[in-house]
């Protein structure tokens, strides 16, 4: 017969008042609980996606690096303004017309650098237009994508109607291989629909865990072919043409207009001039480091992969006409900026509604205290001391908190399982009842503190409880 | 076992007049000795318990438990004193209802600071005829099954001092005589020094000590 015995036996004396004191509590927990586990999801999110593969997202001056992330990483809202074509082939390795290799100064540490456009949907979510290469990147470290059905698209002509989706896209609209779909004009499904453009699915993503999970890819050439798509004047407003041009050492540029005539006797040709990009993705490394990785070994060949990429980062950004965000850097700084105070104040509100519901454990074990005086009073005549029955109490509340605790747990992780879908939806991340993320688990010492703070009061009655007085109640 | 000397107490009223309710020159029990104390109603019997139970602390005098003095003692010294060494049957059972008849006994071995004996507190509740209802809550037992859960509950320490605070006055005339066997035998049965409170004459009659509280005590005409 120890303290919480006799504690438990009084909670079980008053099933009604106990048990509402548990629900205030259990509401209280589950709220803190499912913050922090959502929390801990969408910190996993970010932190998944600041392993992309690539180093810089290089897209249009106007609008914010942040926009530029948004709209490239995580389908959200959109980037301001996109980049000539022209541009983008800076970044690769080309021929001339006399099939001489030729390797732009940009282009010479470049290991891969793929072009994306955006602008269409279909049913709400985002169609990437991008290249096959687009799959070369990692998603998450040392973890290719993988296609749970079909292949990637074709990198020539064959390819440029078709389509690879990603897996949640395929379970919420159900497209399946062999499946043909028109994309919507614009992020929105009140859009029009590109009736005549279908692009036919021919791989399904396996799940990712990324936002690349909610998106369709197509062939940037058949993009391009869907009418509006292909631009008069690629050139944006804050750039300067000439010196787009200028830089491009092969000049695809003057190679196109020579062979405009020519392009339009094939009407699916476009000349690359009149092509736009919205942002490019650039990962550093390959042959030009080789000597590097042989010398000093990979990790060290990656840093300074790395440092070249912050080097390029500063010099693109003194650029007139384009700008680089590094993904990794906007990503964390999003997530300290944005997202941790948002979470810190909806913390601070849950936390109060934790101490509301401490609260409301006093209350309840208060308001029992004048019927108990008879019960207090007995067991001091039976040898107990005041500190006796003050602990009695504050094992009481501490019982108390914590089965409301427990329930509380379980409800939070429940309610995380229920809002599952939508977390899905908008993350990416996949959770379930048993998410757990170790944060959650300061509650209990949480509890412990706030059930003794706030039991303390009514234990202060218990210990100032006069003993004939309280025996004499009950004669 | 117990002795009072010049023991006095009083309470003073809500208008601030002092009230003289025990004034006891001598009184004194021996080791095993069952005693009874007879008194009317509001002549200061509960008091005088409470005093010698360590639960009031008198004004003055001494009052001396197994060769304590209760008096001298600090509060959670009391405390030790009355779970270790004493036991009480009170006039209302004072049972908690959320326990056992079982937990209810072992309750009254919790706060001696020793394990509690849960096989002694089993053989107390056969003794008194309850070894199958150790599981029964008190609102499930009868008026006289109730107080012989008390006895059990008041023994349940091994005290050397019992006090009984009129343990019949709500037990039925047939239980009456058969709770007063029990808790006699018990007290013999335990070498325990027995101070029973009751205004039957009946009861009082069986004893070979009885006292009057208006005669030990001073106050008591006045009270």
């Amino acid at each position: 017969m120890n303290l919480w015995k006799i504690a438990w036996r009084s909670i079980q004396q008053r099933p009604l008042t106990s048990t509402l004191t548990c629900l205030s509590m259990a509401l209280g927990v589950a709220l803190v609980v499912s913050v922090i586990t959502t929390y801990a999801v969408v910190e996993e999110s970010f932190h998944r996606n600041r392993s992309l593969g690539y180093h810089l997202i290089v897209g249009g001056k106007n609008g914010s690096k942040l926009e530029l992330v948004m709209s490239t990483v995580f389908h959200i809202g959109r980037s301001e303004e996109p980049v000539p074509y022209e541009y983008y082939k800076q970044f690769l390795r080309t021929t001339d017309a006399d099939g001489k290799s030729v390797v732009p100064d940009r282009a010479k540490y470049v290991e891969l650098a793929v072009p994306i456009c955006l602008g269409d949907n279909y049913q709400g979510f985002r169609v990437v237009a991008t290249l096959p290469s687009i799959f070369d990147f990692e998603y998450a470290p040392h973890t290719a994508y993988k296609f749970a059905q079909g292949e990637n698209f074709a990198d020539d002509e064959s390819g440029w109607n078709q389509a690879v989706v990603g897996a949640e896209v395929a379970r919420r609209t159900g497209l399946k291989l062999g499946d043909t779909f028109a994309p919507t004009h614009g992020t929105g499904e009140d859009g029009e629909v590109h009736k005549e453009n279908q692009f036919k699915v021919v791989g399904i993503l396996a799940p990712t865990g990324t936002p690349n999970d909610r998106a369709l890819f197509i062939h940037m050439e058949g993009f391009f072919r869907i009418a509006g798509h292909e631009t008069a004047d690629a050139v944006p407003k804050s750039a300067n043409a000439k010196s787009i041009k200028s830089k491009n050492a092969a000049s695809p540029a003057a190679k196109d207009k020579k062979n405009e005539a020519a392009d339009h006797q094939h009407v699916h040709d476009i000349p690359d001039s009149r092509k736009i990009v919205t942002a490019i993705l650039v990962r550093y490394g390959g042959p030009a480091f080789e000597p590097y990785v042989k010398q000093y070994g990979v990790d060290a060949a990656k840093s300074m992969a790395d440092s070249f990429a912050a080097t390029e980062y500063k010099k693109i950004n003194r650029s007139q006409f384009a700008q680089a965000a590094q993904p990794v850097a906007m990503v964390s700084d999003l997530l300290e900026r944005f997202v941790a105070p948002t979470t810190y104040v909806l913390m601070g509100l849950t936390v109060l509604t934790v101490i509301v519901a401490g609260i409301g454990v006093m209350v309840g074990i208060y308001n029992t205290m004048l019927g108990r005086r008879h019960e207090i009073a007995v067991m001091r005549a039976l040898g107990a001391s005041r500190a006796t029955v003050m602990l009695v109490i504050l094992c009481e509340s501490i019982l108390l908190s914590l089965i409301g605790g427990a329930a509380g747990f379980v409800l939070g992780h429940g309610i995380v399982a229920a809002a599952a879908p939508w977390i899905v939806d908008y993350t990416g991340v996949t959770v379930g009842i048993l998410s757990f993320d170790w944060r959650s688990l300061i509650v209990v010492p949480g509890l412990v503190v706030l059930a003794s703070v706030v039991g303390y009061l009514p234990a202060l009655n218990a210990y100032r409880t006069d003993v004939v007085k309280g025996l004499a109640a009950n004669a | 076992m117990l002795r009072l000397a010049n023991v006095r107490k009083s309470y003073v009223e809500p208008n601030g007049n002092v009230l003289p309710v025990i004034d006891i020159e001598s009184f004194h029990v021996a080791p095993g000795e069952q005693m009874v104390l007879v008194g009317r109603s509001g002549s200061g019997k509960s008091t005088l318990l409470h005093v010698i139970g360590g639960i009031t602390r008198p004004d003055s005098g001494d009052v001396i438990v197994d060769g304590q003095s209760v008096a001298k003692l600090s509060e959670p010294q009391r405390d030790r004193l009355r779970a270790q060494k004493i036991g009480y049957v009170f006039q209302t059972f004072n049972l908690l209802p959320a326990f056992s008849a079982l937990e209810n006994v072992l309750l009254g071995m919790a706060f001696t600071g020793q394990k509690v004996d849960p096989a002694r507190a089993k053989e107390l509740l056969d003794r008194v005829g309850l070894a199958k209802r150790l599981s029964h809550k008190p609102a499930m037992l009868s008026v006289g099954e109730q107080q012989r859960v008390a006895v059990a509950r008041a023994l349940s320490n091994r005290p050397k001092l019992l006090l009984a605070d009129e343990p019949t006055a709500n037990v039925d005339a047939g239980n009456q005589q058969h709770l007063i066997d029990l808790i006699r035998q018990s007290c013999r049965d335990e070498n325990v020094s027995l101070v029973l409170v009751t205004h039957a004459n009946d009861i009082a009659a069986q004893f070979d000590r009885v006292e009057r509280l208006e005669e030990i005590n001073r106050v008591g005409a006045a009270v």
